[in-house]
């Protein structure tokens, strides 16, 4: 199945092993990622917190991009996720945003495709019997926590995907890899987000909350789907701090892919853990 | 513009009694149904660190309280998480509503105990302009050294850098020059001022 992706800055930049891992599971699954050709930033918080339209603008230039692939859309990062979802719906109703975006793009837009995240993608389309078929080193004996962050399952009307409260996706495909997933209280809590730079206390002060609670539910590590989580959660706890993987970091070592390239990228070492529980060769 | 006195503490203050119609009309987003049960409040994960409740934004917006309203640290310390929007029972779109405020303010100039986050919106959407991507190097770089705290985080960046996470150099975008006209066009909102 081919499908038109939008990586982020981040995939490209701080959360690489998001990206690389990515593109290991989706080729491994048989999923085809055709790169949005000339993407740009999706102008994320600073663009819809400093002029609501110069943010949709960004976006929505991706997005007709995107349209004229003939694909549906896959996007890795719930942020920009999220921004394209309320931009695809602002283009459709806002037709001065539509008239002066086809305007300069020289390309029409119509939204008659759909935007999904990775995660709906592996759970829905590629499924869990087909993941469990493929799994060559279950994930045996570890013991996760499974962390969704804000964006990627609510508002429900904009993302359409999984409980905003209490959702499912990775707590299933957890199990489905052969790892414990944990029952626990913050699944939804927010990382702080974007906050990371300019208030690094209040995100120190949540990422602490966020990881406190893991430990208390008796998680070895945690997973995510969300560069801006991975992140504040795997840098600002501090020391003891927990090991914070992508979804498909898990999902790559599952499926056997060595994933040495990923794993050494985080600031939190996860290879203790792997190498300990031998589901990672040991140097 | 009308100046009031507040019974408890005697201040004047002034009321714009026409400011909760321009907030939704801009944002396109209704305020007047809320009826302050404060679920909002009570679930905001940035709570703790603001000036005002959300729901007392929204309250001081129904008022007019224009001036406490936009000089406010709330506005800037939302971090969109969408949990109030997600739990009210009347479908008040806060975050979008804060984006309108924090709009509202830079457009009169308003400068609140929050300017850093201004900043950083402000070389991040620069950065932007300039390569049509993200950098980290140059947006951390330039941030913290306007906010005139060059060694906050540097261990940590170093820390990344070791790790492979951060690209030293810039990488610019085929057709910048969209970007250029995207921000000329957008750039200045061509929405009312107050
Ligand atoms: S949850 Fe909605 S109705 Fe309740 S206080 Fe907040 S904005 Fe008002
Ligand atoms: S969107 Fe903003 S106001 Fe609403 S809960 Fe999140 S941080 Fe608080």
């Amino acid at each position: 199945m081919k499908l038109s992706y939008f990586p982020g800055c981040s995939l490209d930049g701080t959360a690489k092993e998001y990206g690389s891992s990515t593109s290991a599971i989706c080729q491994a699954l048989g999923l085809e990622l055709i790169e949005v050709p000339d993407w740009n930033c999706c102008g994320a918080s600073s663009g819809h917190s400093t002029n609501y339209l110069l943010g949709q603008a960004l976006a929505a230039r991706n997005l007709i991009l995107a349209e004229k692939q003939g694909l549906d859309m896959v996007v890795a990062c719930a942020a920009c996720f999220s921004r394209f979802k309320k931009t695809n719906i602002a283009l459709k109703e806002n037709a001065e945003l539509r008239g002066k975006m086809e305007e300069i793009m020289g390309i029409p837009y119509k939204g008659s495709f759909q935007i999904r995240h990775l995660l709906d993608v592996i759970y829905n389309t590629v499924g869990l019997e087909t993941i469990k078929k493929e799994v060559t080193n279950p994930l045996k004996d570890l013991r996760l926590v499974p962390y969704y962050g804000c964006v990627i399952v609510r508002p429900h009307e904009l993302t359409q995907f999984d409980d905003e409260e209490q959702p499912q996706v990775i707590d299933n495909l957890i199990e489905a890899i052969g790892a414990e997933s944990l029952p626990w209280s913050d699944k939804t809590e927010c990382c702080g987000a974007s906050l990371a730079l300019t208030r690094v206390d209040i995100v120190k002060k949540l990422a602490r909350g966020i990881v406190e609670m893991a430990k208390e539910a008796g998680a070895q590590a945690i997973a995510t789907a969300c560069p801006l989580c991975q992140a504040n959660l795997d840098m600002r706890y501090g020391e003891d701090g927990l090991p914070v993987f992508y979804f498909t970091e898990l999902l790559g070592l599952a499926l056997g892919i060595e994933g040495k390239n990923w794993l050494e990228r985080h600031i939190t070492d996860p290879l203790p853990l792997l190498t300990s529980l031998n589901l990672v060769k040991g140097e | 513009m009308k100046v009031i006195t507040i019974a408890k503490t005697g201040d004047e203050e002034t009321v714009e009694p026409g400011f909760a119609e321009l907030v939704q009309q801009i944002s396109g987003k209704e305020l007047r149904q809320c009826y302050h049960c404060l679920k909002c409040s009570a679930g905001c994960p940035i709570n703790f660190a603001m000036d005002w409740a959300p729901n007392q934004i929204i309250r001081m917006v129904q008022l007019g309280l224009q001036e406490r309203v936009l000089s406010s640290s709330t506005i800037w310390l939302c971090a969109s998480c969408e949990t109030c929007s997600t739990r009210c029972p009347n479908e008040v779109d806060l975050p979008t509503i804060m984006d309108t405020l924090k709009e509202m303010a830079i457009q009169n100039g308003i400068r609140s105990q929050q300017a850093g986050i201004q900043t950083f919106h402000r070389v991040f959407l620069n950065c932007l302009r300039e390569y049509g991507r993200m950098h980290e190097v140059s947006l951390l770089a330039l941030y913290k050294l306007l906010t005139l705290n060059p060694f906050e985080d540097m261990g940590l960046g170093i820390k990344m850098f070791r790790k492979g996470k951060l690209n030293l150099l810039p990488s610019r975008i085929e057709n910048v020059h969209e970007l250029e006209t995207i921000f000329r066009t957008f750039g200045e909102s061509k929405r009312s001022k107050i």
